[in-house]
């Protein structure tokens, strides 16, 4: 029996649309559904943000601000300035994983998700990331091709911001760019050094407003802080550029503190009915009716409500009869290095914060045909004359004992104190550069998440359980990076800093989830006993579901995910639209 | 439309609070049973909370503390530039961090020990007690790792510890980052590197 108390009568009003998510896909979603005059609600398990609050900004704060200097906290993973609330462990909300696997989970907890705090990487996949098997006969294509993407892409990149430059890359598409920022000086020096060996170096692509492009939004003022949120909304995070507008227009209800329980369907007819949820405050229970439902909570949070959405007449959990949600979860490859180049040390100071991360980067550039791992990497560059943080000056005994990087040339004992010291910090500030690589697997059907049979939530609801495995695709991949870094650092004259990772590390592979990018787990396909969605991320099984963040994902690409989450979100809401007006929804 | 009507609709009021569930009262509510922490800018009522309750707690004593910003003004002392460590609040900045980072504690509490204990064997006295000479005497069997007496090697790891917070402190503080010479955290219009410094290194945007 359930103790009626926590029960609160749910809502009347029937919504066109509830959206489980306000991140990318969900804040995408309820844009261009309330724009279209959609009635919509957002149900968001996190709580209100807005970077232009000032009780939630800390955008343009000094370190000493903080008493920890910025250090990360179980509060806040990525720094006590990060946009992030949430993080890889949150109180109450456990996940599993499968013995001998892992995986590690980052969850945000706020209205826009993770994008609040994202390195805004912008990169819209190419022809050959939608049809992967077709070229090395790994995994699946997807149902659609880019020609069915581009008009999307386009119209996000005009909607939304992005820098960038039309280069005529065959596999990394021109769009509509912004001006990009000049490259900084670490930045003018890879450039060089990758020119020497072959290795092309791009403007990047993200999403920064170098110029305004509506009167909602302000522009870049070059304060390098993006994951803190930006109060001029000059970069893109959709919790300031979509449910806010979304919101403004009248049609949307946003509800914070809301955490999805299931999909409720009705028993007859199989369509969705709406979603149950529980107050993450209070901890009532509510109810919220639409006609349609959208799920955007996540590939994984997204995988595990339609798994815990069980009734008899869907009793492996809603739209699984193919069984595969949950399956061919994947995240980007990530391995990196860092190093420290001589030729920087006692710089001239000047302010060269620029956007907040890299003015240049490296798309794949090779034929994996030649290489003896199937897929590519693009690279990403760090370095330069940042705010000094929490962690600056640590480990200067590992440097400072080094021939040569004395001013004198007089090599010296490492550590010490004193003014000389003192000269050392003031040396080096600066003269670091990091190179790290994001990459693609292979999707595999043995990576997946399911439900744990024995463990739930503070809620009551049941928690993931991941089992995951890199492969040897992964893993040689991984190699490359850190040989193509070796290259890049000698190419500069600089030293690497650390051992080199090898075999006994799997070359600094980054372990499952934690580049963040995990995707997969509700994949679309024409076929639907090996697919969950058709080729509008529509369910197959019940036609009012769908689904609009990386879960309809079929692979990867080279790229980062959130472009074409925005993208095909974008598709999926006009095709919704389409639909209604058709009266086939 | 209506404020009343805007209210409604985007279900946050204008301090970002949602107002479409009537049960943030609720939620307060339930915290009833605790003392009530203010929610300071920039922070999640949670950040507000944890952040109380270590500043609450006392873990280093004041002859601890004492001999912290001894050590930590060898290590960074002033100079013609800028100031010493002490000056930027870096014994502070290690009270808190070693409360919130607790991996810290053992290190610091020990480490300090093992400091006062070898400064009573030399000179049957506490560090703090001491000259700045034998202080000295002290300090460089164990800044320099590598060269340490292998029977202090545990002296040499709680100084690296002492270095690395020192060093992060001071150049985190406001003193700290103008001796580095950071330009930036203000707006500003990013045209490129400056002219002179293209120059310096043989760069160019137009290669």
């Amino acid at each position: 029996m359930i103790n009626s108390s926590i029960y609160i009568k749910s809502q009347q009003e029937v919504f066109d649309v509830v959206i489980v998510g306000s991140g990318a896909g969900g804040g995408m979603a309820a844009h261009t559904l309330a724009k279209a005059g959609a009635k919509v609600c957002i149900l968001e398990a996190g709580q209100p943000f807005d970077p232009a609050d000032p009780k939630d900004m800390t955008q343009m704060k000094w370190p000493y601000e903080s008493l920890r200097r910025g250090a990360s906290s179980s509060l806040r993973n990525f720094g006590d300035f990060d946009a992030a609330y949430g993080g890889w462990d949150i109180e109450g909300e456990p996940y599993t994983r499968k013995e001998g696997t892992k995986f590690d989970w980052f969850r945000s907890r706020m209205v826009g998700g993770r994008t609040n705090h994202w390195g805004r990487i912008s990169l819209r996949f190419g022809p050959d990331d939608f049809k992967r098997k077709s070229i090395d006969g790994l995994g699946d294509d997807w149902p659609i091709g880019y020609d069915d993407m581009k008009p999307y892409y386009d119209k996000v990149d005009q909607m939304i911001g992005v820098f960038g430059t039309n280069e005529g890359l065959r596999n990394d598409p021109d769009g509509y760019f912004l001006p990009p920022p000049k490259p900084r000086l670490h930045e003018l020096m890879i450039k060089k050094a990758n020119k020497a060996l072959g290795i092309p170096t791009y403007p990047s692509r993200m999403s920064m407003l170098t110029k305004p492009i509506n009167n909602e939004r302000g522009s870049c003022f070059y304060c390098g802080q993006c994951n803190r949120g930006c109060s001029a909304y000059a970069d893109f995070s959709s919790s300031s550029v979509l449910v806010k507008p979304a919101v403004q227009t009248g049609n949307t209800t946003l509800l914070p503190f809301a955490m999805a329980r299931e999909v409720m369907t009705d028993p007859v007819t199989g369509l969705a009915t709406g979603v149950s949820y529980v107050h993450t405050g209070t901890m009532m229970e509510y109810s919220v009716k639409g006609k349609i439902v959208v799920l955007a909570a996540s590939a994984g949070e997204t995988a595990r409500l339609l798994l815990n959405s069980k009734s008899a007449r869907f009793p492996n959990g809603i739209a699984n009869s193919s069984g595969v949600v949950g399956k061919y979860i994947n995240d980007s490859t990530g391995a990196s290095r860092s190093a420290i180049i001589p030729s920087l040390f006692d710089r001239k100071r000047y302010n060269e914060d620029g956007v907040g991360g890299m003015h240049v980067y490296t798309p794949w550039w090779l034929d994996n045909k030649k290489l003896d791992f199937p897929r590519g990497y693009h690279i990403e560059y760090g370095g330069g004359m940042g705010m000094p943080n929490y962690g600056f000056g640590w480990g200067i005994e590992g440097l400072n004992g080094r021939e040569n990087f004395n001013r004198d040339g007089i090599k010296k004992a490492a550590g010490g104190y004193g003014a000389t010291l003192k000269e050392d910090y003031r040396r080096f500030y600066g003269a670091y550069v990091g190179f790290a690589g994001r990459g693609e697997p292979v999707p595999r059907e043995d990576n997946y998440c399911e439900i744990d049979p024995n463990v739930v939530d503070k809620f009551g609801i049941s928690v993931l359980r991941f089992n995951y495995k890199w492969s040897d695709y992964e893993v040689k991949q991984a190699k490359h990076m850190q040989d193509t870094f070796e290259e890049i650092i000698h190419s500069m004259g600089g030293e690497a800093l650390g051992k080199k990772p090898g075999a006994e590390n799997n070359y600094g592979l980054a372990d499952p989830g934690r580049i963040i990018h995990e995707v997969g787990t509700a994949r679309m396909g024409n076929d639907k006993n090996t697919s969950v969605l058709n080729s509008n991320c529509q369910a197959h099984d019940v036609k009012n579901l769908f689904v609009a963040d990386a879960a309809p994902f079929v692979s990867q690409g080279d790229k980062n995910a959130t472009w074409t989450i925005l993208a095909l979100s974008l598709r999926t809401s006009e095709y919704i639209i389409d639909q209604r007006k058709k009266g086939n929804l | 439309m209506k404020r009343r009507d805007y209210l409604k609709n985007m279900g946050l009021s204008s301090l970002g609070l949602a107002v479409f569930n009537p049960d943030e009262k609720a939620i307060e509510n339930l915290n009833l049973g605790k003392v009530p922490v203010k929610r300071p800018n920039g922070r999640t009522q949670d950040e507000a909370e944890q952040e109380a309750a270590l500043k609450a707690e006392v873990f280093l004593n004041a002859h601890e503390l004492a001999t912290i910003t001894v050590l930590s003004d060898i290590i960074i002392p002033a100079d013609k530039k800028s100031g010493s460590a002490s000056q930027s609040g870096v014994t502070a900045f290690i009270e808190f961090i070693v409360k919130d980072k607790t991996e810290f504690k053992t290190p610091m509490r020990g480490g300090l020990r093992w400091l006062d204990v070898e400064s009573n064997k030399r000179f049957s006295k506490n560090f703090i007690d001491i000259t700045p000479k034998q202080r000295i005497n002290i300090v460089d069997d164990i800044a320099y790792p590598g060269k340490t007496p292998k029977h202090l090697s545990q002296g040499e790891s709680f100084f690296t510890l002492m270095r690395n917070l020192t060093a992060t402190g001071f150049y985190t503080s406001k003193i700290g980052i103008e001796d580095l010479e950071y330009k930036g955290n203000t707006p500003n219009q990013w045209n490129g590197v400056p002219d002179d410094v293209l120059k310096q290194y043989g760069l160019s945007y137009d290669a």
